[in-house]
């Protein structure tokens, strides 16, 4: 009995003991699944492998089909084969996969699509090239074909280039032409301009007087919305008082002026003036396409702070056809607080080509990133994908700014701020939504800053955050 | 002349030779792992950043950090309603099955065993996918409440771990019948007959004559379905993500949560530990409890 309850006890711990080195331990083998079959040197061909998300929809998705029609049309395409290899994975899953494939020279791929908020944390992790030798000849990026928010996008914290943004995203404030003129913020056929926070508010109040079924303003306030609480509204407020959420030395911020008076303009919308949506239909994981989708075209909503992608619900094919969307609504850029420079602020994201350090072949594939960046090839990729793009000649074509709201979204770029790349962000932007849900559903600011305050303390650690 | 004894140990030398590849493998595929991996949590080593290059031994940082986490708290939680709710369902419906079954026509044991082992052979990503199908809000579950109208509920979001626990009871019934089948067959039908004799019921003769001849068997069985229940994953990742918020969220989720999609390798290798520990309790307790008299 002794013996068999020793070896029970033995096998016991050796199976706990296998599952949790499975968990943690093994991370390199999970990357094998997306492109086993890099061979290095295949014929006389070399291959170049491209690495990017894909949803699901495979050849359909608009990088795959940018990169087949750029392979097809250049000239060096004799010399190397392509390997498309695209991760099938949530946006998530993506970052976890592409660093694994990263940090192994065997499953490395030679092109890769990186989040530019991601790309900070693969550059200190020593997996991307560093591209200053090449950028230094490539005139373009010399030459400001590219938004220089773009170019600081993705320059890491040493000062130097690692990757060629190829699309943007941009945040303002959309508005509806008729009932805003209706109340009197606007004549007819005039673009709303407001110049600081004040003039927000006031457009509310004279909605709210002349078109009381009317929601004055909407943005994303709750801990459901997630990352869009985060960034489309908190962010957009706290970066237009000048403050930010870190300090230049990777210390949070954890009390502020400028965080009180983003806490305060949203109190101000939510509890004292009741400018904004009731908080069961702002408190919901559909918050961003309610007001997307029913609320702006239905004519039930006047003012919504969102992001150039809601435009997408609006076209003939999209979820909630507008016809005419782009007179029926107007787009203003979000000012700061008290209309201080740089007047306006929008919060930026975006992707970049980044060549992988474990790449054997660096010199022939940034020929091939400058042939994809050529502005024909690039015209339609961008277009196909829907988002804003990141060179300057790009963005004045015709078939570009035809889409409404483009050309506005677009110049936003010149004043963009970025998240801030730190690996604790994510963690944190968790703590922000409690904070922002907390003041939208009546918590006092100064309640709802302290437990901000414990709430990062205890993700970063008591010697990471700083009060200003 | 060389003794017996001498001969003995040259005997023992020859055969501890063939157990040398065995060792090897062993050591290179288990061992190094496992030790590598107590190392790793006593580091900050992360999947990409700074410290994927150069990570550090930052002692007992990562430990420290789990004790003040109340996400780390509340998945230990989860963690152990899921693994007591599996615990329970499995190994009495397993029971019971199998003791029905008892002394049942052939035919009878080969229509019934096959349906219950169903949910056991499937790979756990297709339960999971029964499962949602079943608890979806006009799934099976819903469809038939309706049809003795009773209100539907909302079973995947509104209780959350009860729906997990039931995919998992149902996904793991079968091997707990499977054991206890062959531990009932064991029982000699004399006791019982005697139990008989002398006028017991069958409570009676279930709690006190069976129960205690399959006790070793109750016992490993717990311990395997407490060992397979910690390392669920697929299933809880599949049906719901560890969410809604964190309802969800066990050991094995927080672990992946932290060590790959925030890339902590170094705190998820140390939420890994925990799970380790809490594996190698049980396991200690079960034994203790069970085995009392020897």
């Amino acid at each position: 009995m002794k013996a068999k309850k020793v070896f029970s006890l033995f096998m016991a711990a050796v199976m706990t003991a296998g599952l949790a080195a499975c968990g943690g331990g093994d991370g390199g083998s999970n990357a094998s699944s997306a492109s086993e079959s890099k061979g290095k040197d295949s014929g006389k061909k070399q291959k170049l492998t491209f690495c990017f998300r894909d949803d699901g929809i495979g050849k359909e998705n608009a990088l795959w089909k940018w990169i087949d029609s750029a392979y097809d049309s250049w000239d060096k395409k004799d010399e190397v084969e392509l390997d498309v290899a695209p991760i099938t994975a949530s946006e998530g899953d993506y970052f976890t996969k592409v660093a694994l494939q990263l940090s192994d020279p065997s499953t490395c791929p030679d092109l890769v699509a990186e989040d530019t908020f991601q790309l900070p944390n693969d550059v200190s992790a020593g997996y991307l090239t560093n591209l200053d030798d090449y950028v230094k000849d490539y005139d373009d990026w010399q030459d400001g074909k590219y938004f220089e928010s773009m170019q600081k996008a993705v320059t890491g914290e040493d000062g130097s280039v690692y990757g060629i943004p190829y699309n943007s995203d941009t945040r303002g404030i959309f508005y509806n032409r008729e009932i805003m003129t209706t109340a009197g913020v606007i004549k007819e056929g005039q673009d709303w301009e407001p110049e600081n926070w004040d003039d927000i508010l006031d457009a509310c109040e004279k909605v709210k007087e002349k078109c009381p079924d009317v929601v004055p303003f909407w943005c994303n306030a709750g801990v459901a919305t997630g990352e869009a609480t985060s960034m489309q509204t908190y962010e957009m407020l706290l970066y237009g008082t000048g403050d930010r959420l870190i300090t230049d030395d990777g210390e949070w911020v954890v009390k502020s002026k400028g965080m009180e008076d983003s806490l305060k303009f949203l109190q101000d919308i939510y509890v004292n003036n009741e400018y904004g949506p009731s908080l069961d239909l702002v408190l919901n994981g559909q918050a961003s396409n309610t007001s997307a989708r029913e609320y702006l075209p239905e004519d039930k909503l006047a003012m919504s702070m969102d992001g150039i992608w809601i435009t997408g619900n609006w076209k003939d094919d999209g979820t909630s056809p507008v016809k005419d969307y782009g007179e029926k609504f107007g787009l203003a850029a979000m000012p700061t607080s008290k209309g201080q420079d740089p007047k306006t602020v929008t919060l930026a994201g975006g992707w970049a080509l980044s060549i992988p350090e474990n790449s054997d072949m660096k010199d022939i594939t940034f020929e091939f990133v400058k042939h994809m960046m050529e502005p024909d090839t690039y015209l339609k990729s961008i277009l196909q994908q829907g988002n804003i793009c990141t060179r300057t000649d790009v963005a004045e074509m015709d078939d570009y700014t035809k889409q409404p709201f483009f050309d506005e979204a677009t110049q936003f770029l010149k004043t963009a701020d970025f998240r801030p790349q730190n690996d604790q962000y994510s963690s944190v932007s968790t703590n922000i939504q409690t904070m922002v849900e907390s003041v939208v559903s009546g918590t006092s600011i100064k309640d709802a800053m302290t437990q901000y305050k414990a709430d990062v303390t205890r993700t970063v650690g008591d010697d990471e955050v700083t009060e200003q | 002349m060389k003794t017996a004894r001498e001969m003995s140990i040259r005997e023992e030398a020859r055969k501890s030779v063939l157990l040398i590849p065995a060792l090897v493998l062993l050591t290179a595929f288990f061992i190094v792992p496992i030790v590598l991996t107590v190392y790793y949590s006593f580091t900050n080593m992360a999947l990409t950043g700074a410290n994927a290059k150069n990570f550090q031994f930052v002692g007992l940082r990562n430990y420290k950090k789990m004790i003040t986490d109340p996400n780390m708290i509340k998945s230990v939680v989860n963690t152990l309603i899921f693994l007591v709710g599996s615990l329970i369902g499995q190994s009495v419906l397993g029971f019971l099955i199998a003791y029905f079954m008892r002394n049942k026509a052939k035919t009878f044991r080969s229509v019934v065993g096959p349906c219950i082992l169903a949910g056991w052979v499937m790979p756990e990503i297709v339960v999971s996918l029964c499962a949602l199908a079943f608890f979806d809000a006009n799934g099976t579950a819903n469809t038939i409440l309706q049809a003795v109208h009773i209100t539907p509920v909302k079973w995947i979001y509104g209780h959350p771990m009860l729906s997990i626990t039931v995919a998992n009871v149902w996904h793991g019934t079968a091997f707990s019948m499977l054991n206890y089948q062959s531990a009932l067959d064991n029982v000699s039908e004399d006791i019982e007959e005697q139990a008989r004799v002398d006028g017991a019921n069958r409570v009676q003769t279930l709690v006190r004559i069976i129960i205690p001849c399959i006790k070793d068997t109750i016992a490993t069985n717990t311990m395997l379905n407490t060992l397979s229940t910690l390392g669920v994953f697929g299933l809880i990742w599949a049906m719901t993500g560890g969410g809604p918020g964190n309802a969800t969220t066990t050991l094995p989720i927080y672990m992946y949560n932290q060590g790959l999609k925030n890339f902590q390798l170094g705190q998820g290798t140390a939420i890994g530990m925990v799970l380790l520990f809490v594996g190698a309790l049980c396991s200690i307790i079960y034994t203790k409890v069970l085995n009392t008299e020897d």
